[in-house]
């Protein structure tokens, strides 16, 4: 029994040194000299050289305005549009409302990830192409998003609604003064996931950007690491943790919360 | 009568208005693109100033004559066949260790979290450097341990796809981990504690008791693992471009390439209209199978 125990514990510290190797092997080789980056000896010298370097190759201060840009469009948008729609949803049974409301969760399942091809052309149609609205505009409406809200906003008792409506409360001040206060935990949990997505997101940014004023991150990041550096690791090891910096941090400092949200997003 | 339909018709038109711009850009951007790429699949791809012209089911026989496509198709299948069962399995074994009494759980749940706030592209050349022919860390370790000459793992057409399954595993597993959490902490301790009174084996009240209560987070993940095994491509395109010799293309990549490199659109939309059908078959699945066992709280 003893033994099996301590056979599990050895093998789940395994699994979470394998789990943790390659960020700790970029943190290595970003703050050491490139002399270092395969020799591993306790008093290797630090530098922040390498951070410097990669941040004068490429315009890195331009792609984090983008990616910041981005990400805070997109949340907005999407606060603002599902909390709309998870009211109409939540609150009120109208004809075809059960269907709408499937049709909505097929974005879960067909996500704009995979339609590249077709919304590559709607963008080229509307003059878009290259813009950081246009790689934005595909998931302002999120079903995910919707369907969190949608959830919260039925547990909200009927009593405190009527109790606004009796005090002269309309439509639009009982979402905001009833329903949006109570869902705060959500729009939390809602945030943190999109953030984390959309500040990671790659393929469609790839396909509809080309220029370094509206490249996020990931894909100037793709774009630095494939312009040969001579592939020198330390450079981009910083670059890499560079662009996850905001993201990692945040995660590190919030660990309690980011878990919890991702839990409550995850359960529905 | 009229005037009982008529407060009803007020809540109807209210629920259209707070509707209506969430509707107008999901049909914008993931009803219409799905529709429309059904449609051109069966025109040619306009050139210069060629326009499309109907062809009827001409592009699903140029894919089907395609042994790229073939190709992309098995090492898709290939890539969800391990990429699934493995990711959750990992899930699964991480909840458990995290849930219980182990040493440094906090340190494990974060070691085993992280790959999920971390960008898929800046994994992708992290592990660009772990899988480097000689001197990069999986030759070391392979060197140190067994003596291994070098391999170069994405150069060879042998070991690039399983190098690509492991970085999909290794980015998905905590993220998964989470709902199995989540779901583990639900459940109610009495369980347990009815179970230790009988005396149950610690395998027997994992087998008994644990995983049949997980069973609706298990379908939950399955489904989701399922999506992103068509989705998940990000580090094959900035690794391996599909290469080597094909031997990582999957279905999306082949998308990206016949759509971005070779602007054949109608071909991608074309093999696009394959990918739906595996996606439009993971969602029939959630909603008859997966749907009806959840007992959603």
């Amino acid at each position: 029994m003893r033994v099996t125990r301590a056979i599990e514990t050895a093998g789940a510290w395994l699994l979470g040194i394998i789990w943790i190797a390659p960020l700790l092997y970029a943190l290595w080789a970003a703050f050491h000299p490139s002399a270092y980056t395969t020799r591993f000896e306790l008093l290797a010298p630090l530098t922040l050289q390498n951070f410097a370097e990669a941040w004068d190759a490429a315009p890195f201060a331009r792609y984090f305005l983008n990616t910041f840009i981005l990400v805070t469009m997109i949340l907005a948008a999407q606060l603002v549009l599902c909390t709309l729609a998870a009211f109409a949803f939540a609150r009120s049974r109208f004809p075809g409302s059960g269907i709408l409301f499937g049709l909505v969760l097929l974005q879960l399942m067909i996500m704009p990830d995979v339609l590249l091809v077709e919304n590559y052309r709607t963008m080229r149609d509307l003059g878009l192409v290259d813009t950081i609205l246009a790689i934005g505009l595909p998931y302002m409406a999120s079903a995910f998003g919707i369907f969190l809200l949608r959830q919260t906003f039925r547990q909200v008792p009927k009593e405190l609604e009527e109790a606004a409506i009796v005090e002269g409360c309309g439509t639009m001040a009982i979402l905001w003064r009833v329903y949006v206060p109570l869902a705060k935990p959500t729009y939390l949990a809602y945030g943190l996931t999109s953030v984390s997505y959309h500040w990671n997101n790659f393929l469609w940014p790839l396909v509809i950007t080309n220029t370094v004023e509206t490249r996020p991150l990931t894909v100037g990041l793709a774009v630095f690491a494939s312009t040969d550096q001579g592939i020198d690791w330390a450079i981009i090891s910083a670059a890499t943790l560079m662009t996850s910096a905001p993201l990692l941090l945040g995660f590190l400092l919030f660990q309690r919360q980011f878990v919890q949200s991702f839990m409550r997003a995850g359960i529905r | 009568m009229g005037a009982a339909r008529r407060p009803m018709k007020r809540t109807t038109l209210h629920a259209w208005l707070l509707l209506s711009p969430a509707l107008l850009l999901l049909v914008a951007f993931t009803h219409y693109p799905a529709v429309a790429t059904v449609w051109h699949s069966f025109f040619s791809t306009p050139r210069g100033n060629r326009p499309a012209r109907f062809v009827g089911t001409e592009n699903y026989a140029e894919l089907a004559a395609d042994p790229i496509f073939w190709q992309a198709l098995s090492n898709n299948m290939i890539f969800a066949a391990a990429t699934i069962p493995l990711s959750i399995g990992l899930a699964l074994a991480m909840a458990l260790w995290v849930n219980g009494k182990i040493r440094g759980r906090t340190a494990l749940r974060i070691a085993f979290f992280t790959p999920t706030v971390l960008p898929m592209i800046a994994v992708a050349n992290l592990w660009l450097f772990f899988y480097t022919p000689d001197y990069g860390l999986l030759d070391q370790i392979t060197r140190a341990l067994f003596g291994w000459g070098p391999t170069n793992w994405i150069g060879e057409t042998r070991t690039a796809l399983g190098a690509m399954i492991a970085v999909a595993v290794w980015k998905e597993a905590g993220f998964f981990m989470i709902f199995y959490l989540a779901a583990l902490q639900a459940i109610p301790p009495n369980l347990y504690e009815a179970a230790a009174i009988e005396g149950a084996s610690r395998a027997r009240v994992f087998w008994r008791v644990t995983l049949p209560l997980l069973g609706p987070t298990t379908l939950f993940i399955l489904v989701n693992a399922a999506i992103n095994a068509f989705r998940l491509v990000d580090h094959i395109i900035v690794m391996t471009r599909g290469g080597p010799d094909n031997a990582t293309t999957l279905l999306l990549v082949y998308v990206y390439e016949l759509g971005f490199r070779f602007w054949d659109t109608a071909m991608a939309a074309t093999l696009t209209v394959v990918l739906l059908l595996f996606l439009a078959a993971t969602a029939a699945f959630n909603f008859l199978v997966a749907e009806r066992r959840v007992h959603y709280r």
